[in-house]
């Protein structure tokens, strides 16, 4: 038996959930005693896996573009291949959107959202968030196979070097009639997705045409920017940067609200941040009492004195 | 064209979210119950379906007796018929087969669920459909169009989006941007009349095994006060992040 990480890597290089899903599949393989796999497809830096704990990887270098009938079809040959009791995947948006057609073939028993190493492995019990992380559930897996997908950002990585064995894998790969038409892809931007650090603008900044302020701060911390629902309503932002309960969720280390009140439709999308700082003029927003740092002033002054000690502070720390 | 749309049956966000019985049940006293918002989107882009190319729209949901006044809410908006499967799942995958039993009896050509339930956030219930039917499947969708037996897509992904062809039956995790909320429906009397003469079908359960139980919750404990630093002091809050936060 073993335990299995699907290790998701974009354009050839791993990327850093696959690390610390790796991180994650050493311990559940430590409580089983058992060899981690990784399976990875057209990744060009394995290696770096072995930091982390696995002791093979399974590499295919086909297809070439993401179908998740297809990789789903990876992971289960993989799994089965390797007799693997647990496989873990992320919580990325490709991730989420192959795990259940994995589950499903492999009889797997599947939770999403799971937030630390499982709690016992004999029953086979897990936490995951739930209720948009107003709660836990514990969660018993009764099958032979499961499969767990991890809350961004709930594990971490950790270091564990090993010299893992690089096999090539060809898995049996039917043809897909779903075809890709085009994929729409900014490349340089750091996505809210993957990003460690989110800055976020509310209506409180007054119009569009003030949101430098947001980008600064933002690339000041090589971070994602992101919205409250009606500054996207009203085009200010796009779409795409919408937080909350309606629109992306936000995982990351550090959440900066900047003029965002804090209704409780958008906490439902930023609660799993690890660290939330709110910058408001209104000292009973309630964004303050789900907040661990605040600042109590006007965006128009704090933002821009924020971004220079910052510059300064990095200057120093570099 | 035949459409099913699951339906699943949450608490309002706004809810407060406590459990009873030892933590192993959540507290449904004063809870207000509401079609969970992807399943909402997906309906409306399936009432256009109907109004446009006369589509029929079947609703569904795997539940216990408190869920039809979701589906009469359903109904109100639009839908056809309302099919209830009579049993408190206790996992996605039973759910899953549930409605799968439905879709062999009837046949659709297209399944539309929600990209995940704001309940419990599985993000399951859709994925297992097209694995267990076969049919192709996307996430995210942000974007439909069908024409013929072909459908053209888009899927929202992580910083980014793509947009893919292909043949019907399909199954779809519906989310914010297959229609706006500014295009959702609020029932209106003619409908809300109308949908207590709509069929709604209660149909007994396959009970299939879960495979998935939970048997606890827990809350968070509960969290300190904010610490609040003066606007003149901006190097606190940056050490704070930096020596004690450890995030910068
Ligand atoms: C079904 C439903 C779903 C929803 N989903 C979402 C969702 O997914 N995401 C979401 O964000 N919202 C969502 N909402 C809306 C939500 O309820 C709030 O209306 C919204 O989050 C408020 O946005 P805001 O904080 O930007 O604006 P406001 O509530 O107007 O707050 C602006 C804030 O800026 C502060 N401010 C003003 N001037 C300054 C200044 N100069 N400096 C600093 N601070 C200043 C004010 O004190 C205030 O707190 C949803 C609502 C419903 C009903
Ligand atoms: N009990 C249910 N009855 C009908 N549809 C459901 C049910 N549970 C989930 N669904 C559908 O599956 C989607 C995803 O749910 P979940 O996998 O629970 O996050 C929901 O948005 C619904 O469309």
């Amino acid at each position: 038996m073993s335990v299995l990480v699907y290790a998701e890597s974009e354009k050839g290089q791993l990327k850093k959930i696959a690390l610390e899903l790796a991180s994650f599949g050493r311990a559940i393989a430590d409580q089983l005693n058992t060899d981690l796999i990784a399976i990875t497809v057209n990744c060009d830096n394995n290696e770096l896996l072995g930091n982390y704990g696995v002791n093979e990887i399974l590499t295919s270098s086909h297809p070439e573009e993401f179908n998740a009938q297809q990789y789903a079809a990876i992971v289960k040959d993989a799994a089965q291949k390797k007799d693997a009791k647990v496989i873990a995947v992320s919580s990325s948006a490709d991730s989420r959107y192959l795990a259940p057609l994995a589950a499903v073939e492999l009889n797997a028993g599947y939770v999403t959202n799971v937030v630390e190493a499982p709690l016992s492995t004999t029953p086979f019990h897990v936490k995951r968030s739930v209720f948009t992380n107003k709660a836990f559930g514990i969660s018993e897996l009764n099958t032979d196979v499961k499969m767990v997908g991890l809350s961004k950002n709930a594990f971490g990585m950790h270091e564990n070097p090993t010299t893992p064995t690089v096999t090539e894998f060809s898995p049996t790969v039917n043809n897909s009639s779903m075809e890709i038409a085009s994929v729409d892809k900014a490349n340089d931007q750091v996505t809210i997705a993957d990003a460690e650090i989110v800055v976020s603008g509310g209506r409180g900044l007054k119009g569009p045409e003030n949101w430098h302020l947001i980008e600064d701060l933002a690339s000041t911390l090589g971070a994602a920017t992101a919205c409250s629902k009606p500054v996207s309503d009203m085009g200010w932002r796009p779409h795409s940067e919408h937080v909350g309960q309606t629109g992306k969720p936000v995982a990351s280390n550090l959440y900066i609200a900047v003029g965002v009140s804090g209704a409780i439709q958008h906490l439902a999308g930023i609660n799993a941040s690890k660290v939330k700082v709110v910058i408001n003029s209104d000292p009973e927003a309630p964004f303050f009492k789900a907040a661990d740092y605040g600042i109590v002033g006007d965006a128009f002054e704090v933002v821009p004195k924020m971004i220079e000690k910052l510059k300064s502070f990095q200057a120093e720390n570099t | 064209m035949k459409i099913l749309v699951c339906i699943s049956h949450v608490p309002d966000t706004t809810s407060k979210i406590n459990f009873v019985e030892n933590n192993t049940q959540f507290d449904t006293q004063g809870v207000q119950y509401i079609i969970n918002p992807n399943d909402e989107f997906g309906l409306t882009r399936a009432m256009w379906f109907k109004e446009k190319e006369g589509a029929t729209v079947d609703v569904i949901n795997v539940g216990g007796p408190a869920t039809e006044s979701t589906l009469r809410k359903a109904l109100a908006i639009g839908a056809d018929n309302a099919i209830r499967i009579h049993t408190e799942a206790l996992d996605a995958t039973q759910v899953a087969k549930e409605i799968v039993a439905v879709i062999q009896e009837n046949g659709y050509d297209l399944i539309i669920a929600g990209r995940e339930s704001i309940d419990y956030n599985g993000g399951m219930v859709p994925g297992m459909i097209a694995a267990l039917t076969g049919m192709n499947y996307l996430n995210n969708c942000i974007r439909l169009e069908i024409e013929g037996q072909n459908a053209t897509a888009v899927r929202e992904m992580d910083g980014g989006k793509e947009t893919v062809t292909t043949p019907l039956p399909l199954v779809i995790g519906a989310q914010k941007g297959l229609v706006e909320e500014s295009d959702l429906r609020i029932p209106n009397m003619r409908g809300i009349m109308m949908a207590r003469k709509k069929p709604l079908s209660v149909l007994e359960p396959q009970h299939g095994d879960a495979q998935v139980q939970t048997i606890a919750y827990e809350k968070p404990a509960p969290k300190g006060a904010v610490k609040l630093v003066e606007p003149e002091n901006i190097d606190q809050l940056i050490s704070l992040l930096h020596n004690e936060a450890k995030v910068i």
